[in-house]
């Protein structure tokens, strides 16, 4: 047991600090979006308290506001469900790229570590996945991120469901653009070899040529074509380490 | 509509989406291909959601200056740039996004 004595292994307790810490910036970014959710859920046809379950208990910002939309539009039930399914599609692609960390992991843990898996939570856990110190308590720093990025969510639906009626023509102030910023926020630092700005690019240009397909399928489309893209640079381009400039 | 039917079944739609591949992880081996690809999921995928949002804000291509989500993307990938700054990339995002909107509308008659 030498090597437990060369690392301080931190506490689970810690470990779930760190990631509650590490996802804040994302959970700000996260804010308003949530508010916006709860304050345009009732209009779009939700109860207030499907509008607080589909929070607490789906905890998929894209999918809920799409379904907002087509909700208002009158969609049909299946519709809805099916297009949840497409949107949420890029989670199973994020599930695959956590199997080599969870394969020890208890039935428990790989049921909380599915439920709170969002683009935020992801993009914070991979990280920390990743590094090469063999903390066995890395799922509490998951637990800790993704607890706090689902609080926040639920509560500032809850928020946006009270307050949030209360401000006048909250929708048209355009905070949803605070989700835009958090996500170039975190592509940006992928951007450091040329197959990802290439996959970037064209998973960005298929998106607004793919934008009226039904479902929202555009979103499947592009990621695939930029997926598609970037293995094919990287296949093919030598050199493929560094900047472009 | 019954709503509550509906958040039942996003939320075992979006949960088995999650949960399936982790369930299984024990008797599964992803091939080194699938490897390499998936380390792109990431951006790509944040991208495919971003970009439409930002030149197809009311689902017309807008590419004009007048377009206060384009030039606020365009200083969050600027800021995005000179510091790896989450927080900064968002507050400053959001202020030339908002200022860029209001200085827009003051210029109209």
């Amino acid at each position: 047991m030498s090597s437990s004595t060369e690392f301080i292994v931190k506490l689970p307790r810690q470990e779930a600090l760190s990631g509650a810490r590490d996802i804040f910036p994302l959970i700000v970014g996260a804010i308003p979006f949530g508010i916006i959710f709860g304050t345009l859920a009732q209009g779009s046809g939700l109860s207030f308290g499907a509008a607080l379950g589909m929070s607490a208990f789906v905890f998929a910002g894209s999918a809920q506001f799409i379904a907002l939309g087509l909700l208002a539009a009158g969609s049909a039930l299946p519709l809805v469900v099916l297009t949840t399914v497409v949107v949420n599609l890029r989670h199973l692609l994020y599930s695959a790229s956590l199997l080599p960390y969870v394969q020890g992991a208890s039935p428990r843990w790989k049921a909380a570590i599915g439920f709170f898996l969002v683009d935020e939570v992801f993009a914070v856990v991979i990280r920390r996945y990743q590094q090469p110190d063999p903390s066995p308590h890395k799922h509490w720093y998951y637990l800790g991120a993704g607890g706090a990025m689902y609080l926040n969510w639920v509560f500032c639906t809850l928020l946006g469901l009270t307050v949030g009626q209360l401000i006048p023509n909250a929708a048209a102030w355009g905070l949803d653009f605070a989700m835009v910023a958090t996500f170039i926020g975190m592509v940006v630092p992928y951007a450091t070899t040329r197959p990802m700005v290439g996959a970037i690019a064209v998973a960005g240009l298929v998106a607004v040529l793919a934008n009226g397909l039904p479902h929202k399928l555009g979103l499947m489309v592009a990621a695939i074509a930029g997926v598609a893209a970037g293995y094919w640079l990287e296949t093919n381009i030598s050199g493929s380490v560094g900047r472009p400039s | 509509m019954n709503d509550w039917l509906l958040v039942a079944l996003m939320a075992l739609v979006t949960f088995s989406i999650r949960y399936t591949l982790l369930a299984f992880s024990g008797h599964l081996r992803l091939s080194p291909t699938l490897v390499r690809a998936l380390g792109y999921v990431p951006p790509v995928v944040l991208t495919a959601i971003v970009v439409p949002a930002v030149v197809l804000p009311e689902g017309e291509l807008w590419l004009g200056w007048q377009n206060a989500r384009l030039v606020g993307a365009i200083a969050c990938v600027a800021l995005a740039l000179w510091r790896k700054n989450l927080l900064l990339t968002i507050a400053g995002g959001m202020t030339a996004f908002w200022g860029w909107q209001w200085w827009i509308g003051s210029q109209l008659p």
